[in-house]
């Protein structure tokens, strides 16, 4: 295949892609409140995790400098969080507009798993920015270096973080791309989020980095498909995992990218068959 | 006739009504209320972690930390079951002209507004604390007797006065922004998410601001030190623990003249 046809055959997805990043980025004010509810959430996480190592930092698996940097990566991108499904998926199924969708010559899984990805990083994207900006440059500035956001722990970490970003946002979809299936099924979707809300964020790392729960549980959840969402590719970033445990974290990443992806098409397709067009 | 009796029997029908409708769908219910249970524990699962792997903090041992959080989140959990109306205020009342209606009806706006809906849900983060509380009084152990029973319940209705007067601030930025700001969410989950540790533990501008600006303090943490019978560890005398969640009325009055003063400027969006 050459690479004009392959070109040729990305191009509805990459439009569906382009046009919900556009549309999203279009609410600043939203992005503006969801910055500032950040920085409170992020400094309050921060002020306990200090007051806990405050009595007692040899317990801790990862050093408080490392501990306020997975706080604001976390609030920075907590919008790649797959924790509530994409709304667009339910609004379409409910009012028939999901019929067009089963008109356009293109896949379904992938089309929608593009949709879906815009909609993560275009509110992901300004918050970021804005988190990095406050978090790593304004507070260093300001003096306040110790609660500050650091970069990548040398070079090697941030070159292992671009592939874990990538993944992270790859998986998250995945993820999203399952509960998307299960609302268009079940037509509701308050009972899918609120069952994916708690799994993904105490599993991820994102309520504590996961090293924080006790030890014994440590073999399992290393190995869940929620670890590769914040845990792995944030431990990367500080370096907490190098080397040959940076590229067994990524490996997570990405097996359990493709067999949720893969599972996901399987659900959909069923899902499909047996969808009744709703609306008229 | 439009005596407080009058008003009680009132928001008692309103009250009815809105569990009737959703009792029309118990699975939804249930299962909602099953979430918003597992939603708010998670937090409850963080405060467990932190003090397993780092013993106690502040001088508080995991059970007397587990007391301030599950009396900061029944607070809020009840100002949250019973201020809907003004949560929702700027999106569904104001941006739709809704509000309008509700001028138009011989009783006061407030009432209507509590009325608006109770939602069954919210009672899961209620389940959760009252669970915590248990659980809190075998570890520590507390001795509730007729005083401290007292003081709980008085520490809980100054705590549910300050969460519903942030709710009414929200509602009347509304009357300015046409919109429900979320950035409120930082002073009502943000302030459960402060509060649910012993205020201590945190950096001495944080906990002025608890204190004197949003309140929140002088209801879920002063009279819960005073519960657990220890001295303040930031000095406070033992007499004034107890008097502290008046802050919170306090509060809720202010909220309601700012109230009365969105009231006036008030110009409706309906067409």
């Amino acid at each position: 295949m050459t690479t004009s046809t392959m070109g040729e055959m990305a191009r509805p997805y990459l439009a569906a892609f382009r046009a919900r990043f556009q549309l999203m980025l279009q609410y600043r004010t939203a992005a503006l409140m969801g910055f500032a509810t950040q920085c409170w959430w992020g400094a309050i996480r921060i002020m306990v995790f200090a007051a806990f190592y405050g009595v007692h930092a040899a317990a801790a698996p990862i050093s408080l400098a490392d501990a306020v940097t997975y706080v604001w990566l976390g609030q920075a991108l907590l919008a790649l969080l797959p924790w509530v499904a994409d709304p667009e998926i339910g609004h379409a199924v409910r009012t028939g507009g999901v019929g067009y969708d089963r008109l356009r010559p293109v896949d379904a899984y992938g089309y929608w798993y593009a949709r879906t990805l815009g909609w993560m990083i275009a509110r992901a994207v300004p918050r970021a920015a804005l988190m990095l900006l406050a978090a790593g440059i304004v507070l260093p500035l300001v003096g306040l270096e110790a609660w500050a956001w650091r970069p990548p722990s040398g070079l090697e970490a941030a070159l292992l973080f671009v592939p874990a970003y990538v993944l992270m946002t790859a998986l998250g979809a995945a993820v999203l791309m399952l509960a998307n299936v299960i609302v268009a099924a079940s037509l509701n979707e308050r009972g899918v989020n609120a069952i994916l809300t708690p799994l993904v964020i105490v599993f991820s790392g994102s309520l504590l980095p996961l090293d924080f729960f006790p030890d014994a549980l440590r073999p399992f959840l290393h190995v869940q498909p929620f670890a590769g969402l914040v845990d792995i590719p944030f431990r990367i970033y500080f370096a907490d995992l190098k080397g040959a445990a940076a590229l067994q974290g990524l490996a997570l990443q990405a097996g359990w990218t493709f067999v949720l992806v893969a599972f996901g098409r399987l659900a959909m397709e069923r899902m499909m068959r047996r969808l009744e067009m709703q609306g008229g | 006739m439009n005596g407080p009796l009058n008003s009680l029997a009132l928001y008692g029908r309103y009250v009815a009504t809105s569990l009737r409708a959703q009792a029309q769908y118990p699975a939804a219910t249930l299962m909602l209320t099953a979430g918003h249970f597992a939603a708010t524990a998670i937090e409850f699962l963080g405060v467990f972690a932190l003090f397993n792997r780092f013993g106690a903090v502040g001088g508080w041992s995991f059970g007397e930390a587990a007391l301030f959080y599950a009396l900061v989140n029944i607070m809020f959990a009840l100002a949250d079951l019973l201020t809907r109306g003004f949560d929702v205020f700027g999106t569904d009342f104001v941006r739709t002209g809704n509000f309008d209606r509700l001028l138009l009806r011989p009783r006061s706006t407030v009432l209507q507004l509590i009325g608006h809906e109770v939602r069954l849900s919210r009672l899961g983060r209620l389940l959760q604390a009252f669970a915590v509380l248990v659980l809190a009084t075998h570890l520590v152990p507390i001795a509730w007797d007729a005083a401290s029973i007292a003081l709980a319940l008085w520490a809980v209705a100054g705590g549910v006065a300050l969460f519903a007067g942030i709710l009414v601030l929200q509602a009347t930025l509304a009357f300015w922004t046409v919109e429900s700001l979320e950035i409120v969410n930082v002073l009502t989950y943000g302030g459960v998410q402060a509060a649910q540790y012993p205020l201590n533990i945190y950096a001495a501008w944080f906990r002025r601001l608890l204190t004197f600006g949003v309140p929140l303090a002088c209801v879920a943490y002063y009279p819960v030190v005073a519960i657990l019978k220890r001295p303040d560890p930031l000095g406070a005398p033992d007499w004034l623990l107890p008097l502290t969640p008046l802050a919170g009325f306090a509060f809720l009055a202010l909220s309601f003249l700012a109230w009365r003063a969105g009231l006036a400027h008030y110009a409706s969006t309906g067409s």
